[in-house]
């Protein structure tokens, strides 16, 4: 097999674990109770949670992908497929990449598709609906990336979710400040989409496409020895 | 020069022979700490009251240097993270093990020295303003090395991995930096940076830069003191498992 039927059948793999796995009710309920919580908090007040709502979906997405990447090496490292990857005939930044778009294809895909509908329950209105899933699609890469490298870090620890999120949320400062940052333009000019910040967006999760990989596979191999 | 680079590591290498070099360094080093700092809290306390912050001017002195000891003190680890890797210098990673909750503690006392300077010239403890909110996101980062090493039991695995941690996060630090500034600005610039014309006078910049000395050997001093601690610990884990 060459290499990319390798990554090929991986990906198809890690996909078909994703989906069977029964990881991706847990992550939408996820959401859309802390939705749930929000009036609860800050009061049933529907301008209010109008004006919060796009800020309010974007801490929930993160800290719905930071929670839901927290197994995807461990599951490995327990069965010993990990050294498997490694012994693979392909780079196992290659294999890594092929695991991380499965679980983007398989759950973040599906939890950006319910973000309108959480945002429906927080009253958004309607016209930022689209710069915010612009906003967020452009940045969720640089958060399953990042988020990565923490799940690599904590592998084969116990109680590795806190850490996860401890790790990681320092990290996903940048991404939220342009995230919101370009919320808060859209709801200022109703309809507008601010591409300045949409573009950093893309900036930081571009970077974080080809830069995280190396860090991640040091990290498992740092894991494994 | 790598040759002469590595020579010279692998002068302390020896762990024996670097315990002899800081019980040799460790009073020195501590002893200058200690009369820079009593030297620069002597010129503290005859700075004049400023026209406008009155004595909560003297916060300054120790706030900004806390605040350039949580930059420096993370420069430290990256730095020794990066020895500790390129040229597998065993030291490295003990060095920025040792050096973690000291940058942390610089970090802390940088932002409560701020909120309680905060709190008479701002009226508010606390403000979402950029550098403060980098600050905390410093103090986040040195958190989450700290629990990666204590997180995982076995030294050669959490000495790699908190390497790569160190190394994610000397990269991420401007990025926040560059993305907090343009989130929101309120704190005043950097006064003292502007080498050809401090913006800040004369009988507060030298107290300022004494005391900041007197940080930087503080730092040092107790560095120093814990990474002495970290090679005997070390001797520990050998013996316990060689029992």
């Amino acid at each position: 097999m060459s290499g990319r039927h390798i990554l090929q059948a991986l990906f198809a793999r890690e996909l078909r674990l994703v989906l069977r796995g029964g990881h991706l009710m847990p992550v939408i309920a996820f959401v859309f109770i802390c939705v749930m919580l929000m009036p609860f908090g800050l009061g049933p007040e529907l301008s209010l949670l109008q004006r919060l709502a796009p800020g309010l979906l974007w801490v929930i997405m993160l800290m719905a992908i930071l929670l839901s990447l927290d197994r995807m090496f461990q599951a490995d490292f327990e069965d010993g497929g990990l050294d498997q990857l490694m012994l693979l005939p392909v780079a196992l930044e290659g294999a890594i990449m092929a695991k991380i778009s499965a679980h983007f294809v398989g759950i973040l895909m599906p939890v950006l598709a319910t973000m309108p509908l959480a945002g429906l329950l927080l009253n958004i209105r309607p016209d930022t609906v689209m710069p915010m899933l612009a906003a967020l699609l452009a940045g969720a890469p640089a958060l399953v990336m990042l988020g990565a490298i923490g799940a690599a870090l904590a592998v084969g620890v116990r109680r590795a979710g806190l850490l996860t999120v401890l790790i990681v949320t320092p990290l996903y400062v940048p991404v939220i400040v342009f995230g919101a940052g370009a919320l808060a333009r859209s709801l200022a000019a109703p309809g507008t989409l601010d591409v300045a910040a949409i573009a950093v967006l893309g900036l930081i999760s571009a970077a974080s496409i080809f830069l995280a990989p190396p860090a991640i596979a040091a990290a498992l191999r740092a894991g494994l020895r | 020069m790598l040759e002469r680079l590595e020579n010279l590591s692998a002068l302390y290498a020896n762990p024996h022979r670097f315990m002899k070099l800081a019980a040799r360094l460790h009073a020195p080093v501590w002893s200058v700490a200690l009369v820079v700092l009593a030297l620069g809290l002597f010129m503290v306390s005859g700075v004049p009251d400023d026209y406008q912050q009155g004595a909560t001017v003297r916060i300054m002195f120790v706030h900004v240097p806390a605040a350039w000891m949580a930059l420096f003190a993370y420069s430290f680890i990256f730095f020794a993270s990066l020895v500790a890797v390129v040229l597998r210098h065993p030291l490295g990673y003990l060095a920025a093990r040792a050096a973690a909750p000291v940058g942390a503690v610089f970090t802390l006392v940088a932002l409560v020295t701020g909120a309680l300077w905060g709190q008479p010239m701002w009226g508010t403890w606390w403000v979402w303003d950029a550098r403060l909110t980098s600050v905390l996101v410093l103090l986040f980062i040195y958190l989450g090395y700290i629990a990666l090493w204590e997180a995982i039991d076995d030294y050669g695995r959490a000495a790699r991995a908190t390497s790569i941690l160190a190394f994610v996060g000397f990269v991420n630090v401007p990025i926040v930096k560059f993305s907090v500034d343009w989130w929101n600005t309120l704190h005043q610039p950097a006064s003292v940076s502007r080498f050809a014309r401090p913006a800040l006078h004369a009988d507060f910049l030298y107290p300022l830069l004494v005391m900041g000395v007197a940080f930087l050997f503080l730092f040092l001093a107790i560095t120093l003191t814990r990474l002495q601690m970290e090679v005997l610990r070390q001797r520990l884990r050998v013996r316990q498992s060689e029992i």
